[in-house]
């Protein structure tokens, strides 16, 4: 039992590189201070491990084994790769906000003619010199979670969006994350996203890699606000290069009367986590979580969600898809709970894992913990393969065998990916889950 | 040249014999019925011909068009013109009858070599097919089959054939689960197709069947043989003194 042992040396190489990135780190006093106790936290706890419930099926000793350090500011070359990547992913009709290698990149960014009401920031503009509540607001996510610990510790740069009271925007808001580094490094990045009462937006959250991208990590964070009677829509695509980390947290809480529709897929990274939490503080606001896994080769991809009921009259739905290849792992924790005074509360989820091959492992848990007498809450799980009686159907009509799997695969994943309301965004989704089923050859 | 040819078949499902011999020869422009008993191996001969996996041929052959049919694939057979309306059509979620005919047609011709449907014209088709088995066209935009009645997934399946156009339609129980209207609307449309170049084979249990889709050959199957052949009126003959007499022969 050397379990100690590894702690200690990964805590140790992770102080030396905390204290050689401090000076690069923005914000005094408040914010310093926090990060201290932040990285004292996450010193303490670790990469978490298996015997860590919530983390059992994602051990980060055993699949991260240590945190890179800090990458450095992407240099002119960098910036040339990063645009490249940035233009071949590029979505038509969105606002691009750019990370480069855990850093704002101007240059990258569609910054002009913002709408009125809306503004743009960086979060290392905000850490130096934003008001004390917005810094509050920043740095509210607690040190419990490690990997949370550890991004609030180190947080470099992000964006910090506010849309103001009625302001509704027509054009998407598009975070890219880009790595470009020839050196294997970490980047920390936190987001933040406050809308107003009675606004709306569209969020789009992408990951991707530049030509010669090596081994990074991504840690990345996103708060967001949603004001009274507002909506907001998200959809995350991670696209990152097969040998990257992507550990990645949201924290989301809605006001009353207000709507999240958020999904994500995942097809990219080595190994990845998204862990959401979604608190619902205001009455008769809905939340719809949905998401996809693709994945193959010897992929891991975990998707933990909880999903808080704090108040009356609240709606939650989950839909969770997941198509396992070849010797991948995909894992859905999803936790409901229903505190006491959260009456007429409606719950539903839904997680289906398709996998292709033998060796193929989903490993499904859904939670439910309801403290309140008079809801509706409901959950199921299953896994399974392709159904043999409608591949028969199928190539008896004509369709090759890879041809009916292909359709089957499509149907399969095409109920969450209906849930984007946006067109072009839907669109994106499906073309994505076709390039991925394509490559199957 | 027959068109179907099949000789001495013997298959086998797990450890037990289910055909023990069985021939069969279908000229093009020809209805045959396959009348039996539940359990005779019926069903089990058309998804032989279909090419659906879990049997195994021990002995004999199935041809088509003097081809062997069971070294082929049951894409290929479908694109050769082999075509089983299934007794019970399976339900697709998530995919729309629509993207499911398209597909389906442009993968055999696709196979045969042919050019692919272009939109326009493969919506054409659909519309005039559909109008002429009473289908309606927002039945098509559904997902295969999903919330059907029995007659309409029926339907559905003579859909297919009026679209792919096959050489040989095996029709297992076409019969099963339909009242009287739904049967005769689903026989209609198999009437519509046939054609001198085209052949059908009716399975069914119960005569009622053929007094819409008239056959020009009865064959009796019982444990997987066929017992007896003659012309239409041997259907009649069997309604009034049913099976047990071919049990015994058997």
């Amino acid at each position: 039992m050397n379990v100690a042992l590894v702690k200690n040396e990964t805590a140790s190489a992770l102080s030396d590189s905390f204290a050689l990135a401090r000076g690069r780190l923005p914000g005094s006093g408040k914010v310093a201070s926090a990060r201290e106790a932040a990285f004292a936290a996450y010193a303490q706890a670790g990469l978490p491990h298996r015997r860590i419930e919530d983390w059992k099926y994602t051990d980060l000793r055993a699949l991260m084994r240590d945190v890179l350090p800090l990458a450095a500011a992407p240099d002119a070359a960098e910036l040339t790769r990063a645009a490249a990547a940035a233009k071949l992913h590029a979505i038509d009709g969105v606002r691009r906000l750019v990370l480069v290698d855990g850093v704002f990149a101007p240059q990258l960014s569609d910054l002009g003619g913002l709408e009125k009401g809306v503004s743009v920031r960086t979060l290392r503009e905000a850490l130096e010199a934003g008001d004390a509540a917005l810094q509050a607001q920043l740095l509210a996510p607690d040190n419990a979670n490690p990997m949370v610990a550890l991004n609030s510790a180190m947080m470099t740069d992000g964006v910090v969006i506010d849309i103001a009271d009625g302001v509704v925007l027509t054009q998407p808001l598009q975070i890219v994350h880009i790595a470009s580094g020839h050196v294997p490094a970490a980047m920390f990045t936190r987001s933040l996203l406050r809308l107003g009462k009675n606004a709306g937006a569209t969020l789009v959250e992408s990951y991707i890699a530049a030509e010669g991208a090596k081994a990074y990590q991504v840690h990345d964070s996103l708060i967001i606000a949603i004001g009274n009677n507002s909506r907001l829509d998200h959809v995350r695509l991670n696209e990152d290069g097969r040998d990257a980390f992507n550990i990645s947290s949201a924290v989301v809480s809605l006001g009353a009367h207000a709507h999240f529709n958020t999904f994500g897929m995942m097809s990219g990274a080595g190994v990845s986590r998204y862990q959401a939490t979604i608190a619902i503080a205001g009455e008769g606001s809905k939340v719809e979580t949905n998401g996809v896994n693709l994945l193959n080769g010897k992929q891991h991809a975990d998707t933990t969600l909880f999903m808080d009921h704090a108040v009356p009259n609240g709606a939650s739905r989950e839909i969770f898809r997941a198509v396992v290849d070849d010797r991948a792992h995909s894992v859905f924790q999803g936790r409901i709970i229903v505190r006491p005074h959260a009456q007429k509360t409606d719950a539903k989820m839904m997680t289906r894992a398709l996998l292709l091959s033998d060796e193929a492992e989903a490993d499904n848990k859904p939670e439910l913990e309801i403290f309140a007498d008079d809801v509706t809450c409901g959950h199921g799980a299953t896994t399974g393969a392709l159904d043999e009686s409608l591949l028969f159907y199928l190539r008896a009509r004509g369709l090759s065998e890879k041809e009916a799997q292909a359709l089957l695969i499509q149907a399969f994943v095409g109920e969450a990916i209906e849930t984007i309301v946006n067109d072009g965004l839907r669109e994106l989704a499906i073309a994505a889950a076709r390039r991925w089923l394509e490559a199957r050859g | 040249m027959s068109l179907l040819e099949v000789k001495d078949l013997k298959v086998r499902v797990e450890e037990r014999e289910i055909l023990h011999g069985l021939s069969l020869t279908v000229n093009p422009g020809e209805v045959h019925a396959i009348m039996g008993p539940n359990g005779s191996g019926k069903s089990t001969l058309s998804h032989v011909i279909a090419g659906k996996p879990g049997y195994e041929v021990t002995g004999g052959e199935i041809l088509f068009r003097g081809e062997d049919l069971l070294e082929m694939s049951p894409d290929q057979r479908a694109a050769k013109g082999v075509f089983l309306a299934f007794q019970y059509p399976v339900e697709i979620p998530g995919v729309t009858t629509m993207n499911f005919l398209r597909t389906a047609l442009n993968a055999q011709r696709r196979a045969r070599g042919e050019s692919e449907f272009l939109v326009p014209d493969f919506l054409k088709k659909v519309r005039n097919v559909a109008a002429s088995l009473n289908i309606p066209m927002d039945m098509l935009k559904r997902g295969v089959n999903v919330g059907f009645s029995g007659g309409e997934k029926k339907r559905n399946e003579i859909l297919q054939m009026a679209l792919f156009e096959p050489a040989v339609c095996i029709l297992d129980e076409m019969d099963s689960g339909l009242d009287i209207d739904a049967l005769r609307v689903a026989a209609d449309g198999v009437n519509a197709l046939r054609s001198p170049d085209r052949a059908m084979v009716v399975i069914t249990h119960y005569q009622r069947l053929l007094n819409y889709i008239v056959p020009d050959f009865v064959h009796v199957m019982s444990k997987g043989r066929v017992v007896k052949s003659g012309g239409k009126e041997l259907a009649l003959e069997l309604e009034a003194s049913g099976y047990a007499q071919f049990e015994d022969a058997a």
